[in-house]
């Protein structure tokens, strides 16, 4: 340790202010504190500080979704016909270029913003950039990821000033750019299954999604329990409930997802989804919007973000419980679109705000009522 | 006895170096110091000079903003020094205490006959004044103004704070002379919070308005009591007083002589030997902590906080104990890189995150350092800071509602409510690294400039 701490400190002064390579010192910056944690000590207020820091935080976000993220590389080899261990070299190899890029261009773009308002980087970026490879389909160009992450950070993100001031999620913001700017090339059938031939992987018999059958048929033809587990096609790590829950259940125990949000969002689309069976709008039961497409993943690690939903704990069950009703609403009654779950947590992220002001405006009103109690 | 008020919100963070229950009689130190930056919004306009003579309760210095309010020497003898910082800035004026202790001599009123505008003005005389702080905003009262209530907080729930049922053992008459005095002020009964199960002598005081709070720290916080209370609402004055400073008054009704001797508790994980010493107000550090620093490895040093380590101040090994503090606490400076730690387990460190372990050993004392363990981040993390701060608040909009400056949202959020004391759990906790005691010091300055 102390060697590699002598290296860093030899080579600090070229990139501090008015070093050499001054210009790259929010870089510099990047890599020491995650080399080390800072010696910084308090100067005003407390004079000891709770442990937990912004970097921690993420990480385990991060390692929450780990499971979802191993599931996905062996469904992706799987869905075109490879089994056991081939499946999952397959499609690590196969994402790999994909995370690649999104670290690429979004933590380049991050750093030249750190650098030009003289910050330190922040760290939201690494969910962000985990996130974004697993909301897309796996067969989604390259060149398109760089786009998407490109317009989600520039102007989802930094545009507003940076991690904690975003309105909209960052890694939805890259998903939707990138649906709505191709749409040809990101719908059909085709691009939800590996087209790389390598390792023996076969021609897939490409098929609808799981979200499809049921919008046009109202069936699918995979078992409640195969779709639980994810051995369905769709985008690289929102198919297995079970994976996800897992990695839920990570973030509700360090409490760093909100379980108020988290479980609102299940309800909602749950009473949604009984609700249209009730009336007779679908045939299939509720409980199946919650094990296909990007419901569950979407519940567990878009719409718990602090940043972008409810900051109020009141306005967290409200957010929570819209987006969940909104994202089956969107999937049964728009038959041109069948997953609502992307737009319905964005167009939350949109109303949180209004829904958290209406609290607030609440806590207010009975603060001052308390007054003319009292006296 | 009255019903327990119960808060299901805090933290009390478990600090090695608790005070034994003995108590160390410290002989007169050579000088003693006066600060007008003990207090908030105070600017002094000197009424000594170097060489003149004083007592214990001559005028020192008195406030600008609020003229009738004297600041006093609490030892007799020689002004030796008024030391100034940037700007002239009057940082402290030290006395040099003479062998012999005298005070200036003060009626004994009877306070049965005695008007309350006479007991103002013993107070303001003998610089006891000063100990009487008014909500909002956390600054010395006003003489003029008539408070809806007296609030005093008969326990400390702060880290390794001192038992003041301990340190005002025998001085119950004082204490019970002090709440009269009280009494006066208020027009009223004043209000006494003491903790459940741990009431000691102080639920025997008579003529107060008992009350009895459980929970873990802010509890202990007359703020957050005076919340639960009989909250502050715009135009409420209220005035609080710290328990040991309720004997110090006390004492000076029952003898008419400045008295201004108090129980420090010596804390934190770097004593020999924690325990309690008796000083006078404005002693030197030296006296207390002296011999007493456990020794340091090579590179390593130590922080010394006049106060509990939440929100004590940062004093120099030669500086004198602030006029607030009851305690002193010696922990480690963090001055130290840490590789990788923010991935490390860290069995060592505290947090209320889960994703250490600290929340398995709840009985565990933690050795903590100074250090930030991070860097400033914008606010991410929601729901946090409401957990910390036991009050009908949204802690995260009044602090947002300070940056932004906008005194409507600030006085509709809930400024009138807190000091800095009230929000340093919620300083302690977040994972941002906010500077959040000195942001609402800054909202509570710019209320009392626009207001």
């Amino acid at each position: 340790m102390k060697g590699l701490r002598k290296i860093v400190d030899n080579v600090k002064p070229t990139f501090v202010e008015g070093g050499k390579l001054g210009f790259l010192a929010s870089f510099f910056d990047a890599i020491e504190t995650f080399l080390f944690v800072p010696n910084t000590t308090t100067k005003k207020g407390s004079h000891i500080r709770d442990c937990i820091d912004m970097k921690r935080t993420m990480f385990f976000v991060v390692l929450a979704l780990i499971p979802a993220f191993l599931f996905g590389c062996y469904n992706t080899g799987s869905q075109v016909g490879l089994e056991g261990f081939t499946a999952f070299w397959y499609g690590l190899v196969r994402v790999l270029p994909m995370l690649a890029v999104s670290y690429v261009v979004g933590l380049g773009i991050e750093i030249v913003y750190a650098q030009i308002r003289k910050e330190e980087v922040a760290e939201g970026y690494f969910v962000t950039g985990f996130l974004i490879p697993m909301i897309m389909p796996v067969s989604t160009p390259l060149w398109m990821v760089a786009l998407g992450v490109a317009f989600a950070v520039i102007f989802g993100k930094e545009v507003f000033g940076g991690t904690g001031m975003n309105v909209f999620n960052p890694a939805l913001v890259a998903r939707a750019f990138v649906f709505f700017a191709f749409t040809p090339q990101m719908s059909g059938e085709k691009v939800w299954f590996s087209d790389w031939k390598m390792m023996g992987a076969t021609d897939a018999t490409t098929g609808a999604t799981a979200l499809e059958q049921l919008a046009t048929k109202g069936e699918m033809q995979w078992s409640a329990m195969d779709a639980f587990l994810g051995f369905i096609p769709g985008s690289f790590g929102e198919t297995s409930t079970l994976c996800i829950l897992l990695g839920g259940a990570l973030l509700l125990y360090t409490g760093i997802a909100s379980w108020r949000t988290m479980l609102s969002v299940f309800v909602g689309g749950l009473a949604m989804g009984y609700l249209f069976q009730a009336v007779g709008m679908t045939e299939y039961p509720a409980y199946y919007h919650l094990l296909v497409g990007g419901f569950a993943f979407g519940a567990v690690f878009m719409a718990t973000d602090p940043v972008t939903s409810a900051q109020t704990n009141m306005g967290k069950y409200i957010v929570g419980f819209l987006t969940g009703a909104l994202a089956v609403m969107v999937r049964v009654v728009n038959p041109a679109y069948p997953e609502g779950m992307m737009l319905s947590i964005l167009f939350m992220n949109a109303l949180a705000p209004t829904v958290d002001y209406f609290v607030v405006e609440a806590n207010i009103k009975r603060r001052n009522n308390r007054v003319k109690t009292v006296k | 006895m009255s019903k327990i008020i119960k808060l299901r919100k805090g933290l009390d963070i478990n600090l090695q170096g608790k005070a034994a229950e003995s108590v160390v009689d410290t002989p007169l130190a050579k000088e003693y110091a006066v600060s007008p930056l003990d207090f908030e919004n105070v600017t002094p306009k000197l009424l000594v000079k170097v060489g003149d003579k004083v007592k214990a309760g001559t005028p020192l210095f008195f406030d600008k903003n609020n003229q009738r309010v004297l600041f006093c020497s609490p030892v007799s003898g020689e002004v030796s020094a008024v030391n100034r910082g940037e700007k002239r800035k009057i940082l402290n004026v030290v006395v040099a205490a003479d062998a012999n202790q005298e005070s200036e001599e003060f009626a004994v009123l009877d306070l049965k006959k005695a008007s309350r505008d006479e007991v103002i003005e013993q107070l303001l005389k003998s610089g006891l004044w000063t100990m009487i702080l008014q909500r909002p905003y956390g600054i010395v009262a006003n003489p003029a103004d008539q408070p809806k209530a007296v609030f005093v907080s008969a326990f400390d729930s702060a880290p390794l704070a001192p038992d003041f049922n301990f340190a005002l053992k025998g001085e119950k008459d004082a204490l019970q002379k002090g709440m009269e005095v009280l009494a006066v002020l208020a027009g009223g009964k004043p209000h006494v919070s003491v903790k459940a199960n741990a009431e000691g002598e102080m639920a025997s005081l008579n003529g107060v308005e008992l009350h009895t709070f459980a929970g873990k720290h802010p509890v202990g916080n007359v703020g957050v009591q005076i919340h639960h209370i009989d909250p502050i609402s715009k135009g409420d004055i209220v005035w609080t007083v710290n328990i040991q400073d309720v004997a110090a008054i006390g004492r000076l009704f029952l003898t008419g002589k400045v008295d201004l001797k108090k129980v420090i508790a010596l804390t934190g994980s770097e004593v020999e030997k924690p325990q309690y010493y008796r000083v006078i107000s404005g002693a030197p550090i030296s006296t207390i902590v002296a011999g007493q620093i456990k020794k340091q490895a090579e590179g390593d040093s130590v922080r010394i906080i006049a106060g509990n380590p939440l929100t004590g101040k940062k004093v120099a090994q030669d500086g004198f104990l602030t006029a607030t503090a009851h305690q002193v606490t010696v922990i480690p400076e963090g001055d130290k890189y840490e590789m990788l730690g923010w991935i490390a387990p860290r069995f060592n460190k505290f947090s209320v995150s889960r994703s250490y372990f600290s929340w398995l050993c709840p009985k565990k004392q933690y050795k903590l350092d100074t250090n930030i363990n991070g860097g400033p981040r914008a606010f991410v993390v929601t729901g946090l800071f409401e957990e910390y701060l036991p009050m009908d608040i949204y802690p995260m909009y009044l602090f947002k509602a300070i940056i932004a400056n906008d005194i409507d949202k600030m006085e509709n959020l809930g400024i009138y409510e807190v000091v800095e004391e009230d929000v340093a759990l919620c300083e302690f906790v977040d994972p941002s690294k906010t500077e959040i005691q000195q942001l609402v010091r800054d909202g509570i300055n710019l209320m009392i400039k626009e207001c």
